[in-house]
């Protein structure tokens, strides 16, 4: 499998996403600069985390409308994974690709430690292989990740199975222990934990493991046909 | 030429911890008749004058980059200006 990292002026991240590709999860990947117009060649998106365009005027908000972000709503168009880490969910959710918005932290703080993650739906092409409700360690790293959505908008979510994961305990405020989201059809998440940073003993955690390995097997599912 | 203000303020409904952090300060400071902070921001474009509906395309501009209307509301003044 084949996988993107668009990398943004001001993306930080981008790096340890590679990492977790190319020698834990032992894939393919390629760096793809933000002026590039083309995706297609790629089986799965990864937007990292960081400062796009230095978080000016709102996280994410100027990234949106750079030349890659056609090409991302191509890939979405193509049912293609896309995965969107803290600033990238943050992209995501400007680009209209998820619904909410996000805030400053509710304690203004920036949180930058190993938090507790429960998965929510674990029948997503991300999660599929976590259980049900099992319970992960991953690390955030965030200043503005108090997700916000409308009541409505919530029921939605809940309705149609696109919270993948809750905050075991809330750190930031976000409406309803939210951590992590997907579109309607499942093809696009969002989360502002780091599963990147989590792939390895050594990093404190493995448990982000799963979730590219999850990609990659939903992948394979569709793509390959067994000999 | 334009001179245009535009206003960026978080909806009622959400709330703000930057104004509800500044309100504690302001109650430190024993400004204890202050109830309620809202920060947003303030923006100030030039635009050239040309053809079309100056209104309109201020309010495109605001919707689509200026404000995140999911938590945000706008409102601008738009003032005609001769170049010196």
């Amino acid at each position: 499998m084949r996988f993107a990292v668009v990398v943004f002026p001001g993306s930080n991240c981008d790096v340890d996403m590679y990492h977790a590709i190319k020698d834990e999860l032992g894939e393919e990947v390629q760096y793809v600069w933000h002026d590039d117009q083309e995706l297609s060649s790629f089986d799965g998106i990864l937007i990292p985390g960081g400062f796009s365009y230095g978080d000016y005027l709102r996280g994410g908000a100027i990234a949106r409308f750079s030349n890659v972000m056609n090409s991302i709503y191509e890939a979405n168009k193509a049912g293609k994974p896309i995965l969107g880490v803290c600033n990238g969910f943050q992209i995501l959710l400007e680009a209209g690709l998820l619904p909410g918005a996000m805030q400053r932290n509710e304690k203004l703080k920036f949180i930058c430690r190993q938090v507790e993650l429960i998965v929510e739906n674990n029948e997503t092409m991300f999660t599929s292989l976590y259980g049900k409700e099992e319970k992960i360690t991953v690390p955030v790293a965030h200043g503005e990740g108090n997700y916000f959505c409308d009541e409505a908008t919530y029921e939605r979510l809940v309705e149609n199975k696109q919270i993948a994961f809750r905050y075991g305990t809330n750190i930031n405020g976000s409406r309803h222990d939210i951590a992590g989201i997907t579109n309607d059809v499942g093809n696009v998440l969002g989360m502002m934990p780091h599963p990147e940073r989590a792939v390895d003993e050594l990093l404190g955690s493995r448990d982000g493991l799963k979730l590219f390995q999850s990609i990659v097997k939903s992948w394979r599912e569709a793509h390959v046909v067994s000999s | 030429m334009y001179n245009v203000k535009v206003f960026v303020t978080l909806k009622e409904s959400v709330l703000d911890p930057q104004g509800a952090a500044v309100k504690d300060s302001l109650h430190h400071l024993s400004y204890q008749s202050v109830e309620d902070v809202r920060i947003g921001k303030y923006i100030e474009l030039t635009l050239k004058k040309e053809d079309g509906d100056i209104d309109a395309q201020v309010r495109e501009i605001c919707e689509k980059l200026l404000a995140n209307t999911v938590i945000e509301d706008f409102t601008y003044e738009i003032e005609e200006v001769v170049p010196q």
